[in-house]
This record gives structure tokens, sequence and C-alpha cells, in this order.
């Protein structure tokens, strides 16, 4: 599904990933996790091009993502991203936020772009808030709209750039309920988060990463477990005090 | 003969009025004309410009920056005069009405470009990266999301630069461009009476307070949607 090889990344002088290799099969929701700085956002933005790689390659469903003969506008639709301050266009409502790549990029109809949108939106329980405008949103919902925004273009994989991290812990629980739902109904997803106890509960490997390498990959069993690389313990002690 | 009556004889003259009146309306319309013109197409070429100096491209940047800089801080009747006596110099003679459109379209293009623009780069780095994250160009993340927002922010300072830069059709009357100071003046000399141009200071009153009214309306609408 996602094949990264040797993926490099520098910003001037500095080296931000150092040749990163991870594989992210279909269906599964991989947890990438690690001090800031570790290079875990920039992998996540190399993984659309919303940051250039340096080196390595990129394979999405056989697809290199990194040729310059690849469509990047059609991969980028396949890739559907959620960030961290939610990015919803302020001037179009809910329902206008979802609707617009469909009308625009897969030329749907209104009313078929309307009907996709409003299934995409009751998928993350905001049916009813169609008509809110972002303003009018809290942030939970917010962010609940973003992920519809996403998944109503149907991608393969969906990457989420710390979804959780602006928000106050009562409202990220109903966007970690809503990814929840989309790992159970079967999304490839790639989740940069500090959301442990989310990683615990539905990631099938995480990925723990310092100093633009991985450190350690596997099931989250062992890296939460006592078999867990020592930075990994370091790390994750640190965060809980 | 009183101060009061002096006063209105000089300027609100009813024999004046009445002769000239038809003059001054002439002009009224010939106003009008330049400047629904020059609204149109300088709001709509600073919009192109704008759209274009987001596209980054060096070169073409660098000769949008000097053009707008030029057109700005030049005064627009000079080059109104250049334009209308200059250019019959190397073979290319326009009516003063084609000129006085054509530089006060410049002259707003520039201003307008300078606007908008300002409101394109204030547009969060985010927005372009949602769109362009949904499979969007870079020109329909410009388009939907980006420019619609940036416009927005624009309005206010659009609609102040637009009305200041409409009331230069007054600069028309030096070339003759027959507009309602051009018909006031002219009036003035052969009557030799002020009233006249009191005539033509009220037909300004009469166009222009409307669209300041419209303008402030304009900014408080656009104001309350965002945030």
């Amino acid at each position: 599904m996602l094949d990264i090889r040797a993926l490099r990344k520098t910003f001037g002088a500095v080296e931000v990933l150092k040749g990163i290799d991870l594989k992210v099969a279909r269906q599964e929701l991989v947890f990438i996790i690690g001090p800031s700085g570790s290079g875990k956002s920039t992998l996540l933005r190399c993984m659309n091009r919303l940051e250039e790689p340096s080196d390595g390659s990129i394979f999405v469903d056989g697809v290199d993502l990194l040729s310059p003969k690849t469509d990047i506008n059609l991969m980028r639709r396949k890739l559907g991203m959620v960030f961290q301050s939610f990015n919803l266009y302020p001037h179009k409502n809910a329902l206008g936020n979802v609707t617009l790549a469909l009308r625009k990029v897969l030329r749907k109809s209104a009313a078929e772009a309307e009907a996709i949108a409003m299934a995409a939106l009751d998928r993350v329980g905001l049916k009813e808030k169609a008509g809110n405008f972002p303003s009018q949103l809290s942030g939970g919902q917010q962010q609940r709209v973003a992920i519809a925004r996403a998944i109503a273009l149907e991608p393969t994989v969906l990457l989420f750039d710390e979804p959780t991290s602006a928000l106050d812990p009562e409202l990220a629980g109903s966007v970690l309920a809503a990814m929840g739902d989309l790992k159970k109904a079967g999304m490839t997803m790639v989740v940069v988060s500090h959301e442990m106890r989310f990683a615990r509960d539905f990631a099938d490997r995480v990925v723990f990463m310092e100093n633009g390498e991985v450190v350690q990959d596997g099931p989250p069993a062992v890296l939460f477990g006592p078999d867990a690389h020592p930075r990994v313990k370091a790390f994750l002690s640190e965060l809980s005090h | 003969m009183t101060g009061g009556s002096l006063f209105l004889e000089t300027f609100f003259n009813p024999t004046i009025i009445a002769r000239y009146l038809p003059d001054i309306l002439k002009g009224m319309l010939v106003t009008v004309e330049v400047a629904a013109c020059v609204i149109v197409t300088g709001i709509a070429l600073g919009l192109a410009l704008a759209v274009v100096r987001s596209f980054r491209l060096r070169a073409v940047n660098f000769l949008i920056i000097v053009l707008v800089d030029v057109l700005r801080a030049l005064p627009p009747l000079v080059i109104v005069l250049i334009v209308y006596f200059g250019l019959p110099n190397v073979g290319i003679t326009l009516p003063s009405f084609a000129v006085l459109w054509l530089v006060l379209s410049l002259v707003l293009a520039a201003f307008a470009e300078e606007v908008f623009w300002a409101g394109i780069v204030s547009v969060r780095k985010g927005q372009w990266e949602a769109g362009r994250c949904t499979g969007m160009t870079e020109f329909q993340t410009l388009c939907w999301i980006v420019l619609p927002q940036a416009i927005r922010l624009t309005v206010p300072p659009l609609t102040n630069r637009t009305i200041a830069i409409t009331k230069n059709t007054a600069l028309g009357t030096v070339i003759g461009v027959p507009e309602i100071l051009n018909q006031a003046t002219t009036a003035q000399s052969f009557s030799g009476s002020a009233t006249p141009l009191m005539m033509g200071a009220l037909a300004y009153l009469v166009l222009f307070i409307p669209v300041v009214i419209v303008g402030r309306w304009i900014e408080t609408r656009f104001a309350w949607r965002r945030g």
C-alpha cells in the first residue's frame, strides 16, 4: 500500500529525516510517536509531498510518488490529510467544506456531491451541523468536519498530523472516537500523535522516531511493554510525568 | 446688497443654474461613464495582476512590482498629461475619454493589486495545504479557497481606494473630457459666475455620497461574517 524507502529530507544544512524505511499495509493503522523535532510530522508531510523529500522513494499502491511523471494532484486525493490546526475553509459551511473538492476535483454534480458529503458528515456524527460555519463549531467538531472532508474523497490512506494536539481532552475524545470508527471500518491510516491510549487500543504498529531515524517499529504491546527500546521507555516515562 | 444675498447671487444664481443645468447633467453622465469603466477595468486588472503575482515567477513579479510602484508614486495628473500629449508623438492618438479611462484604470489597478496581494498573503498557509491535499491544483486552490477569503479582507481598503481614484475623473478636464468639472469651468468662463462651479461640486456630492454610503454598507456586510 505505502512503501517508503531510504527517505531523506534536509532543510538547508539540517538533516531532518536520515533514511527512513516504512511500510504500511492495507487496512493497517501505523502510529508514529517521538519527541518534538524527531521528524515525525515532516515524514508524514513527505508522504503526500507537502514537503518535497530530498532523497529516497515513496510508492503508493505501486505508483512512484516522487516520479516527475506522477500526477501529484491525482495522488493527493488518494492520500487524505487531517491537520493539527483543522484548516477548514472559514468562508464555507461544513457541507461546503466537504463538497468543494468533490465538485472541483471529482467533477460531481451538486446533488451527488451533497449526498456524498452528507454521508461523510454522518460518519463523523455531524450530519445536523452541515449548515454551520467553522466559527460556529467547537474544535472537536471542526476536526471531525476535516475528517469528513478527507474521507469523502475515498482516500486509500488517511494521514493524521497531530489531530488532537490543538484540542482540550474532552473535545479530543470525539475526534479519537471518529478515528477509531474509521479504523474499524478498514481504513488505512498513518497517525502522528501523542494519544498513547488510542495507540494502545487501535494501532497495529507503533513507530518510535528520534533525530530523524526510526528507533523501533513494532506492535503496541512491544513498544508499550517491557521489551521496548530503552529510548522508547525513556520517552514514554518522560511523557507520563 | 447684504452679505447673504451676495453669497446666493455668487454661488446659487437661479438664472445661471437654469441656463447651465443641462450641461452639468451631461457632465454627470460622462463622469459616471468614465467612473464605471475605470472601476470595472481597474479592479479586474488589479486582481489579475495579483493572481499572476501569486505564481511567484521571479521575472514577472519584478515587472509587476516596478509597474505598480511607479503608478502609485506618480501623481495621476502627470500620467494623464504624458499619455495625452506624449503618445501622439509616437503615432498613437487616443481620444481624451480613452486616455482618462486608461490612466485611471492603471492607477486603480496598481493600488488594487497591492490590496489584493496583501489579502492573498494574509490567508494562512494551511488553507493552501488543505486545498492541495484534496487534489486541487494550485490555481483551483487560489480561486476557490484563497481568493474568497482574501477578497473579503480587502473590501474595506479597496472601497476607500476606489472612491479616491474615481474622484480623479475630474482630471479629465485638463484634456477636454466633457465631465462635470469641465462643463462647470466652461460655464464659469462663459458666464463669469461661480455658480456653475458650485453646481459641479453639488453634482459630485450627488454622485459620490451614495457611493460612500454603499461603500460603508459593503464594509460592514463583509466584516461580520469573518472571525
